[in-house]
């Protein structure tokens, strides 16, 4: 079973080469606010997240994933749910 | 109170940025006089059309104008009703047959625009529960499509079969499922290998859509577009497509074998929910289908046209986004947007009226000049294209790579 710390840890490793405006990545930081990251970015990030899990993110839940906290939450959950 | 408009500011400032350098507006083209399917004036100035993917120089063809004429005398200006209450004419049940005709199907949706046909059809048959697996380059009405209906919307790497089946594995076995491909994207004018990808959503119980808007009358046999050239046509559910392309007028539709096809007419929104096309407009384009039945030389011309523009622009050194012509589109790379917007300025200073394209429309973040050929643009319009592309990369300062022998 993966913890939600290690789904995180890996979250920000995936980001980080993506953050292009080098900043502080917490939970409370936001794509669009803080990074500033376009729409093709954050679905490039998606695809990964997706193939590092072996999970499918639905385009339809991004709305409702303000911050990479959410992500981490939605991503532990899925791969929870995959068992 | 809050300026609802407010959040359009800094589009506000970066289009007045581009305008200070003293380009010409890009957004801001007005067709003053149209002299051809290839010519217009436009600022006073006769300036050569190369980027109205009006691939088969349809808009003035004699028989399609009178057909439009005789609809516009004998059935008026417009139908003001919905396909499903009074707007549908004796006009639109023959431009229905005519794509059945085209297509060799049992059935055809009329849509009064082309975004309206990928809205309607992918909203439509993926509900909630539902999968629809698209390609990330996929066109915005696709992705309206998705938002559009309550199913869950799945991304898969441009063109890429392994990643289509990759997440194709990752969906539940007995799921709805629609997976939804182009023949040709338009941005950088690349075509699917839609045998390798038909083959993997069949393999995985998925319906198939094809979007045929940019391969439409000079793919394949019989003009039907990628999938049939490319031999998958017993493989593909639905196949949309446009009038406002190779056809020549407006309007788009989805035609299929499916025997529960008519149903869509009902729960359709973005076909209900609007007016249906004028009587004049379906008139134009049922003649125009016909007429593309057959139109093998005006194809062969397309090809002929296309090679000379791709391998002309690759002689001169620049870049395209396709080793070799795909499409009918042939895409040139640029570095920036400022020195696209200035190309593309320089361009229609000089006669030459060429598509900007700039991210988000465009994928990968990639800036591009995007020519799109017509049948009838003859030898020497292209040379004349050729020359100046040639002399507004000098005049921008554009660097060229090495010369390529076409």
């Amino acid at each position: 079973m993966t913890d939600r710390a290690t789904v995180y840890a890996r979250i920000i490793e995936l980001i980080e080469p993506l953050n292009a405006k080098k900043v502080a990545l917490t939970e409370a930081t936001t794509f669009a606010g803080d990074m500033e990251m376009d729409s093709l970015t954050v679905m490039d990030l998606v695809a990964s997240m997706e193939d590092e899990w072996d999970i499918l993110i639905p385009l339809n839940m991004l709305p409702d994933l303000e911050t990479i906290g959410q992500v981490a939450d939605a991503v532990h959950g899925l791969v929870v749910k995959k068992g | 109170m809050t300026d609802l408009l407010s959040k359009f500011d800094p589009l506000i400032a970066e289009h007045a940025g581009l305008l200070s350098t003293g380009i010409r507006d890009p957004i801001g083209v007005v067709m003053e006089t149209v002299l051809s399917p290839t010519e217009a004036i436009i600022k006073g100035k006769h300036t050569i059309l190369l980027g109205t993917y009006n691939y088969m120089g349809m808009t003035f063809d004699p028989d399609v104008i009178a057909a439009g004429q005789a609809a516009l005398r004998d059935f008026g200006a417009g139908t003001t009703g919905s396909r499903v209450l009074n707007g549908t004419y004796q006009t639109h049940k023959e431009c229905e047959q005519a794509l059945m005709d085209f297509y060799g199907m049992n059935h055809a949706m009329v849509f009064s625009t082309g975004y309206q046909a990928n809205l309607g059809m992918v909203s439509t048959l993926a509900g909630k529960g539902d999968f629809i697996i698209l390609d990330a380059d996929s066109h915005a009405s696709i992705y309206d499509g998705c938002k559009l209906s309550n199913a869950d919307t799945v991304r898969f790497r441009h063109n890429d079969a392994a990643d289509l089946e990759k997440r194709l594995k990752r969906l539940p076995a007995d799921a709805g499922k629609l997976v939804v491909l182009e023949g040709v994207y338009s941005m950088l004018g690349d075509v699917a290998p839609l045998p390798e990808l038909v083959a993997i959503a069949k393999a995985h119980c998925a319906m198939v859509l094809v979007d045929e808007a940019h391969g439409m009358g000079f793919f394949g046999e019989h003009g039907r577009g990628v999938y049939e050239e490319q031999g998958v046509a017993d493989d593909v559910d639905f196949v949309v497509g446009t009038f406002s392309k190779s056809v020549g007028t407006v309007g788009g539709f989805c035609v299929s074998n499916h025997p529960k096809f008519e149903v869509l007419r009902f729960p359709c929104r973005p076909y209900t929910f609007t007016a249906s096309l004028p009587p004049a407009v379906v008139a134009c384009a049922a003649t125009s289908i016909r007429k593309l039945m057959t139109a093998h030389d005006k194809r062969a011309r397309l090809w002929e046209a296309t090679r000379r523009l791709h391998g002309g622009l690759k002689a001169r050194g620049f870049r395209l986004a396709t080793e070799t012509p795909e499409s009918a589109i042939v895409s040139v790379l640029m570095p920036d947007q400022a020195t696209t917007a200035l190309m593309w300025s320089t361009l229609i200073e000089l006669g030459v009226y060429v598509n900007m394209s700039r991210p988000p429309a465009t994928p990968a973040g990639v800036f591009l000049l995007r020519c799109s050929i017509c049948a009838l643009h003859s030898d020497a319009q292209i040379d004349t294209v050729l020359g100046r592309f040639a002399q507004a990369a000098q005049m921008c300062g554009l660097a060229l790579g090495e010369p390529v022998a076409a």
